[in-house]
Parts: structure tokens; C-alpha cells; sequence
């Protein structure tokens, strides 16, 4: 067999039978031509947004290409060409803005980052001057999205679990399974605003980094419900069928072999879900209330955090503070990669070699 | 059932106890054995001793539902009683009235009109701009790109999935602002017949709903993307496989086997991106500036969302005030609610037609 498909008879096909086609060079001749255009035009015309020329070659190559290929190749392949070079454009117009952001961030702060400004407070230290630091937005941060994870994973898992192997199809777990949904769609204020109200004006307590942890609980919960709960589909049911058919109860059975079969999808998926409410800000500016001070005490007066730390110094508006805040965003950036990249690293580390 | 011996005979359906010891076909073969004595006997003695266990672990986890039940109906009840209690005290209509004032001694007046077109319109102008680049992009890293740099790139719009969006805010409001004058102006030149994008003062800071619009699309963007190219990612080699077979081009192999077994998966990245741009805050909040204007010059400055309503007033609000701003969250939940309910419809009547689960 090899050798007929490795041999020249295969030149027919390359003959009459085959269609014409634009020659390889094509699509990099269109990109010139439509360049040349759009810089031409850019000139005679008088535009001087490089973006609009930029958009006019753009526009030119994919106008080109398609009424080119329409000619010599027909219209099918024509279409398909002309959806290429639409998605090549959606790729590249996405990569604008994105790449723009995180070029703009990184250079911006990357100036303010150094060893004082991530071991001091800003206690003592105006919008004006120069200096200060997030220390203590950094350390507030990790404790109350620390007593968040803590409450919030463990009962997130056990809700998966139950949905999965308790309660399969009952009306305990449609309705669990519907208001995980619903929690899904609340919106960080409005979790912010239910603790507001009941934990801190009903219940008369103090704005702490615990009432932000409080909310923090709220949104994360239905995340890590519905990741594990996915995760847990994934474990086939032989494995289970196995482990009862040798006499394992079923608690050993989801404890020793369904949740080590995907430790490694729920370690990832509470990972995510922290690196999505660590940048939370709407609900700490309500809870926690921010100060400039180190408070590394959760459950006793004001705390900081890394976002609300960004707002309040983007707020001030002087120079001075707006370093500051891109300073903080660059460090808030680092800290979800961080997490992103251990998720990975869990994902991939533990992953069952089936599924690879 | 005690001894393999009196297993009833085969033309009695196995119980789901058979089927756990043995195969559906056991009782024939194994019966008389030895062998399977002690495999019977030993899930029996098990089972007595772990009762407990069992019965521990399956409370807790049922448990921990109902401790979610009960949080997620403490929320809605408890949203619901200090809205009614709120608009009870609204001097004005909660719906049609274009006003927030909520200051003591003054009277309360306050609608949610405004705030409710600011968030819908934003939100709208996010998923115009984001779903079809979205999908570009997630089609680009399943089927355009070389292996490689697919990976690499899924890789990268993961992580920009997690920023943050306190800092879309800030880069919004310090460079993606000054940057949409240019826009706006070329907009009004060109398309101010529309209306929409007519500029009723030419040259004012763009600090409106569009921009507003445009820096939720980039936010939502790597969502959307995200979850597509999964989506993508999992379509069966073999439908591909099969239209490629078939003599279809690339694009005929996307629209006939990867769009139509996506379209659900799609929707629901989609509405999972209209979420988040729906209750998004700070980014809102760092960009407009706000004002209780109903404007549909979409490039005016003004406007105002919901979430940025309740952001920016609650510091000044006390008791009723308060609770009006607890309605408008209300009302923001109940547009998020509806939004995720009508996808979930969607994709429920897709998975019939789908060829996916058969």
C-alpha cells in the first residue's frame, strides 16, 4: 500500500482531475498589494490614524483575496477563503486590545514594583507623594480570600458530590442544582449588598475583612459547585461499579477512588475560582471598607484589599497615585497568573493518563 | 439471597444486589461454587459495620446542599422584603421615574429606568462587538491556527480570562478613553444620521455608554472565547472527519459539523459573557461619567448602569435609600436571571435535535 501512495502515480490527480488553484505566493501578494493601497490611499486621502490604515488593508485583503479566488478558484473555495481571512482578522483585532492592555499594564507598573512598595502601608502617606505601598492591601487580600476558600471549597465539593452521587435526578437535587444556577448569575454587588444589609446593618457588626470574606463565600461557592460537579461526571462509571463490586462502601468508594480520579479538575477548579474572586472589587468596597493601615486582623476593624486598593488610588487621581495603582494592578495581575499557572500545573500533574 | 443456592434462576431479572456481587450471568455459573461465598458474604459484613460512614457522609453532602439552599433563599427573601419595603416609601413610579433622590428629608423619588437602559444598552453594544469576534477567535485557535501557537494562544486567553476587572477599569478609564475621542468623532462625521452616534456636544470626553460598551466587549471577549474553543475543541473528530470526506471545504466542514454541534455551547458562553458584563461594576464605574440622562446619543457622556448606581451611591445612603438601592439590585438579578433562563431554554430544545448525546 505504501508504495502506491508514495509513488508518482498519484499525478493524474494532479492533472485535469484537480482544480485550479491561486498559487501559494497568492495570499502574501494580496497582503503587499492591500498594504500598498491602504498606505497610498492613507497618504493622497490625508488620514493620519495609522489604525484607519491599518483597517483600510484590512478591509483591501480580504475584498481582494475573495473576488481573486472567486475568479480562478470558484465560488466554494472562494467563501472558504474569504472566512479565513475573516477569522485571521477577528484574531488579529482581538489581539489589539488584550495584548495592548497587558503591554500597557506591565509597562506602566513594572516602574513602580519594588521592595518598599510591596512591604510598606500607605499609613502616613498623601495622594501627592511619591512612595508608600500595598503591603497591607496584599495581606488583607489573602486572608479574606483565604476564609473565603476555606469555607466555600469544602462545602462547594460536598454540594457536587451530593449532586452527583447522592442525588442523582430527586427533587432535592434539581432544586440544588437550579439555585446553583441562579447564584451563578448574582452579581457581585448585589451579594456585596445582601451582606451590607444583613450582616452589618441587621446584625450590627463591623465592617471587616471577614464580612468581605462573607461575600467572597457567596460568589464562589456556585463556581466550585458546578466545576466539580462537571469534574465528577467525568470519573466513568466502571471505576465506581469496581470499587462496589469488591465490597467498598460507598462513602470509601467516593472518598478513595471517585475523588482522587479527579482531584486534579477540582483542585483546578477552585483555583480558577479564586483567581476570579481575588480581583473582586465592588463587594470589598462596600464590606471591608479600606484603610491605610496594617490590619492583619480579618475579624476586627477595617481591612484593604489589592482591587480596592487600585480603585482608591486611581481615585485620588494625582500622578503619584495613579503609579501606584498600576503598580497594584500589575501585582494583582501576577497574583491571578500565579494561581492560573498552579492550576495548570495541578491539572496537568494529576490528570489521569487516559484522558491525555 | 443468603447463599448463592437459592439465587433465583436466570429467567428472573438479576436485582441491583446480583449485579454488584456478580455478573448478570453469575447465579448459573457460580452457584454451588465456593468461590463466590465469601464474595457475597463480604459486602454484607462490610455493609453492617459502615453504616455509619455512609450515613455520615451522605448527610454532610446533603447537608452542605441544603446549607446552599438555604443561603441562596435567604438572599431572594430578604432582597425581596427591603425592596417592597423601598418602593413602598418611592414617591415617584419604580419603573418610569428619572430620578434617584434618596436623601433624607427631601422626598424619595427614584426609578429604575434610567439605570435599567444604561445596563441593557452597555451590555447590548459588549455582545454586538465581542460574540462575533469571539467565535473569529475561538475558530482561529480550533481550526485555523498551527498546533502550536493554538496552544499557546488558548493558554494566553485562559489567563486573560482572570484579569481582573478592576483592571479593565483602570486601563479603561487612563488609555482606552482617551483613545475613543478619535473614534467618537469619526463616528458622529460619518454616522451621526443614525442618531446614535450622533454627538449632540462634538468633542466632549468620551466617558459613555459606548465606551462603556467597548471596554465591557474586551472584557468579556476572553470568556466568551474561552468556552467556545472547548466547545470547539470537542466536537467529534469523525463529523469532521466525514464532511472532509465528502469533498467540503474548510469553512463547509465549520458551518455543517462544528457550528450546529457548538450552537448550544456557544449560547451559553455567550450568555456567561452578557452575565458578567450585565453586573459588572468597577469597570463601569471607572469609565462613565455618570448622570441620570436617557440619552440614546450612545457617545454622549452620561448615563448610568445599575451596578454602578449602587457603587457609587450606597456611601451616602442610609435606611430607605438603602433599600431603594437593594431594589435596583433586585431588578439587576432578576435581567441576569432572565438572561440565563432564556439560554437555558435554548439549549434545552437544541439538545433534542442535537446528535450530540445520542
Amino acid at each position: 500500500m505504501s508504495t502506491i501512495t508514495t509513488s508518482p502515480r498519484r499525478s493524474p490527480l494532479n492533472g485535469s482531475l484537480k482544480e485550479r488553484r491561486l498559487p501559494r505566493w497568492a495570499p502574501a501578494a494580496t497582503i503587499v498589494v492591500a498594504v500598498a493601497l491602504a498606505v497610498g490611499l492613507g497618504l493622497g486621502l490625508d488620514i493620519t490614524s495609522k489604525l484607519q490604515w491599518g483597517l483600510m488593508a484590512a478591509i483591501f485583503f480580504v475584498v481582494g483575496q475573495y473576488l481573486l479566488a472567486r475568479q480562478v478558484e470558484g465560488p466554494r473555495q472562494a467563501k472558504n477563503g474569504l472566512v479565513s481571512s475573516l477569522v485571521w482578522v477577528a484574531f488579529l483585532l482581538a489581539l489589539l486590545p488584550l495584548f495592548g492592555l497587558l503591554y500597557y499594564t506591565i509597562s506602566k507598573g513594572a516602574g513602580v514594583i519594588n521592595g518598599t512598595f510591596l512591604t510598606h502601608s500607605m499609613n502616613l502617606i498623601s495622594p501627592n507623594q511619591v512612595g508608600g505601598g500595598l503591603y497591607h492591601a496584599l495581606i488583607a487580600t489573602l486572608e479574606q480570600v483565604g476564609i473565603a476558600t476555606l469555607v466555600a471549597a469544602p462545602l462547594g465539593i460536598l454540594t457536587a458530590v451530593y449532586l452527583v452521587e447522592y442525588g442523582t435526578g430527586g427533587p432535592l437535587a434539581k432544586a440544588v442544582s437550579f439555585f446553583v444556577d441562579v447564584m451563578t448569575g448574582v452579581p457581585s454587588i448585589v451579594a456585596g449588598l445582601f451582606i451590607l444589609t444583613f450582616w452589618i446593618v441587621i446584625l450590627d457588626q463591623q465592617y471587616t475583612g471577614f464580612a468581605g470574606s462573607l461575600a467572597l463565600m457567596i460568589l464562589m461557592l456556585p463556581v466550585v459547585v458546578r466545576s466539580t460537579e462537571e469534574m465528577l461526571k467525568l470519573v466513568p462509571n466502571e471505576l465506581r461499579e469496581a470499587s462496589l463490586a469488591l465490597g467498598v462502601p460507598k462513602w470509601l468508594t467516593i472518598l478513595r477512588v471517585v475523588l482522587p480520579t479527579a482531584i486534579g479538575g477540582i483542585t483546578t477548579g477552585v483555583m480558577l475560582a479564586i483567581a476570579r474572586i481575588i480581583g473582586e472589587t465592588a463587594p470589598i468596597l462596600m464590606l471591608v471598607f479600606g484603610t491605610d493601615v496594617i490590619n492583619t486582623n480579618p475579624f476586627k476593624d477595617p481591612q484593604s484589599s489589592l482591587p480596592l486598593y487600585v480603585y482608591q488610588q486611581y481615585s485620588a487621581g494625582t500622578d503619584a497615585s495613579e503609579a501606584r495603582a498600576w503598580g497594584g494592578a500589575l501585582v494583582l495581575i501576577a497574583l491571578v497568573m500565579l494561581l492560573n499557572l498552579v492550576a495548570r500545573g495541578i491539572a496537568r500533574w494529576k490528570a489521569p493518563k487516559a484522558s491525555r | 439471597m443468603d447463599t448463592p443456592d437459592t439465587a433465583p434462576p436466570q429467567d428472573v431479572p438479576p436485582s441491583k444486589d446480583d449485579l454488584l456481587v456478580d455478573s448478570p450471568k453469575g447465579p448459573r455459573r457460580g452457584s454451588g461454587t465456593s468461590a463466590t461465598v465469601p464474595a457475597l458474604a463480604g459486602p454484607q459484613r462490610g455493609r453492617g459495620k459502615v453504616r455509619i460512614g455512609d450515613r455520615l457522609f451522605a448527610g454532610s453532602s446533603r447537608g452542605s446542599g441544603i446549607v446552599l439552599l438555604v443561603v441562596m433563599a435567604a438572599i431572594a427573601v430578604f432582597l425581596t422584603i427591603r425592596s417592597v419595603n423601598a418602593i413602598s416609601h418611592d414617591q415617584g413610579n419604580f419603573l418610569t421615574t428619572f430620578e434617584w433622590n434618596t436623601q433624607e428629608g427631601a422626598p424619595l423619588s427614584f426609578g429604575i429606568a434610567v439605570l435599567a437602559f444604561g445596563t441593557v444598552v452597555s451590555a447590548v453594544i459588549a455582545m454586538i462587538i465581542a460574540v462575533p469576534v469571539a467565535i473569529g477567535v475561538a475558530l482561529f485557535i480550533s481550526h485555523y491556527a498551527p498546533r502550536r501557537m493554538a496552544q499557546a494562544l488558548g493558554y494566553v486567553i485562559d489567563l486573560l480570562a482572570a484579569v481582573p476587572s478592576i483592571v479593565y477599569g483602570l486601563w479603561g478609564a487612563l488609555f482606552l478613553v482617551p483613545h475613543m475621542l478619535g473614534v467618537n468623532a469619526w463616528l458622529n462625521q460619518y454616522f451621526g444620521w443614525t442618531y446614535i452616534f450622533g454627538q449632540s456636544q462634538p468633542g466632549a470626553q468620551p466617558r459613555s455608554l459606548f465606551s462603556v460598551g467597548v471596554l465591557l466587549a474586551i472584557m468579556i471577549l476572553p470568556i466568551i472565547t474561552a468556552v467556545s474553543r472547548e466547545i470547539f475543541l470537542q466536537v467529534p473528530r469523525m463529523y469532521e472527519e466525514a464532511a472532509l470526506a465528502l469533498g467540503a471545504t474548510r469553512w463547509e466542514v465549520i458551518r455543517t459539523s462544528v457550528l450546529p454541534f457548538a450552537r448550544s455551547g456557544i449560547i451559553s458562553a455567550s450568555m456567561l459573557g452578557l452575565g458578567r458584563a450585565l453586573g459588572e461594576t468597577m469597570a463601569v464605574a471607572t469609565v462613565l461619567s455618570p448622570s441620570l440622562l436617557l440619552s440614546f446619543h450612545l457617545t454622549d457622556p452620561g448615563g448610568s448602569t445599575i451596578a454602578q448606581n449602587i457603587a457609587t451611591q450606597f456611601g451616602e445612603s442610609q435606611g430607605v435609600g438603602r433599600d431603594a438601592l437593594i431594589a435596583s439590585g433586585l431588578v439587576l438579578f432578576l435581567i441576569t436571571l432572565l438572561v440565563n433562563g432564556g439560554a437555558r431554554l435554548i439549549i434545552a430544545r437544541r439538545k433534542e435535535y442535537s446528535g450530540a448525546n445520542a
